[in-house]
């Protein structure tokens, strides 16, 4: 094996659940204040996945009192908690931008049922 | 000068996360066999240095001298004989392997490799000229060098004149770079930052030589 596998291999999580750009995800993330340390959540719809390895990276968009918030995390970052999926979304794009352009029932994730 | 120095291979680069959750950029650079050929001193020398030797070579390829000089030290032959100045060798000997743990963690060094070869370049690349304007009638001098000189004073142009040229492939140094981790048992340390040359390039840790500031 490489070694610049050993040293990402050594930094990478394996608590990471599965999900995909379209699930809605809740993302708990430690935040400090001072010396406390306190846990956040984040919830929100996958749009993107980027990267692989240890600099994968996912981001969440939500709707916070009517405008559009994102937040991109490393998937291997120290900073999360844990990552919850919600639900899963049925759609047919890795990248979910166009989401940016829509309001209201437009800007829904249409929800994926099992067959 | 330097009081301590190995010498690896560039692996590539990653990226760690530091004690306060921050992403920072690492270099491995790998430390196989490093062994000491020959110390030389201001006595026997006139200079006081390490002779090393990294990587390893079928014996079958040296010539006699080579031969004859990894068995005076009794060290397996290897891919590189270098040379590390180094102030104060009392404490290196003649078949003494050098490993990682020669640097720890959070000590400042001086990266040195061999630049990657950029072939013939223009002034731009070269020297980070700014070239001429991209619109407004420019023609044809986007990436020019402008004027070289003067007129009939001096009548010539000076010596040692930014132009075009070969770039690159050259030793080249980068100082005051951090040791972020050294492991001993896969034999590698983590510089932050870049570090010059292509990956596999071999490449001289030193203990930086500048550093002014002062951190350990």
């Amino acid at each position: 094996m490489n070694l610049t596998d050993i040293v990402e291999k050594a930094q990478m999580r394996d608590d990471i659940p599965q999900f995909s750009p379209g699930d809605t995800v809740r993302v708990h993330v430690k935040v400090t204040e001072g010396n406390r340390e306190r846990v956040q959540v984040f919830q929100g719809v996958v749009i993107a996945r980027r990267g692989d390895g240890i600099r994968e990276s996912f981001t969440v968009r939500k709707l916070s009192f009517g405008v559009g918030v994102e937040r991109s995390f490393p998937l291997h970052s120290p900073i999360i908690d844990k990552i919850e999926p919600v639900t899963r979304g049925d759609v047919r794009r890795a990248k979910l931008y166009y989401l940016r352009d829509r309001v209201g029932k437009a800007a829904k994730v249409k929800e994926k049922r099992d067959r | 000068m330097a009081t301590k120095a190995i010498v690896g291979q560039k692996v590539g680069m990653t990226q760690v996360w530091d004690d306060d959750n921050n992403i920072v950029p690492v270099t491995v650079v790998k430390i196989d066999t490093c062994h000491v050929v020959q110390v030389k001193t201001s006595e026997s020398h006139g200079y006081n240095a390490i002779q090393v030797t990294v990587g390893t070579k079928d014996p079958k390829k040296l010539n006699k001298p080579e031969a004859g000089h990894y068995a005076a030290a009794g060290v397996q032959s290897g891919r590189q004989l270098l040379e590390l100045r180094i102030d104060d060798v009392s404490t290196y000997e003649v078949g003494q392997e050098l490993d990682a743990s020669t640097f720890e963690a959070g000590e400042i060094v001086d990266a040195i490799g061999t630049s990657k070869g950029q072939g013939f370049t223009g002034v731009m690349k070269r020297h980070n000229f700014k070239g001429g304007r991209a619109t407004h009638g420019a023609h044809l001098v986007h990436r020019m060098p402008g004027s070289i000189g003067q007129c009939a004073t001096p009548g010539r142009v000076f010596k040692g004149k930014k132009m075009a040229g070969h770039s690159g492939n050259q030793r080249t140094t980068t100082q005051n770079l951090k040791i972020v981790k050294s492991d001993v048992e896969d034999g590698f340390v983590l510089v932050k930052g870049a570090v010059p040359g292509p990956k596999g390039g071999t490449v001289i840790i030193r203990n930086a030589i500048k550093n002014h500031k002062g951190s350990a």
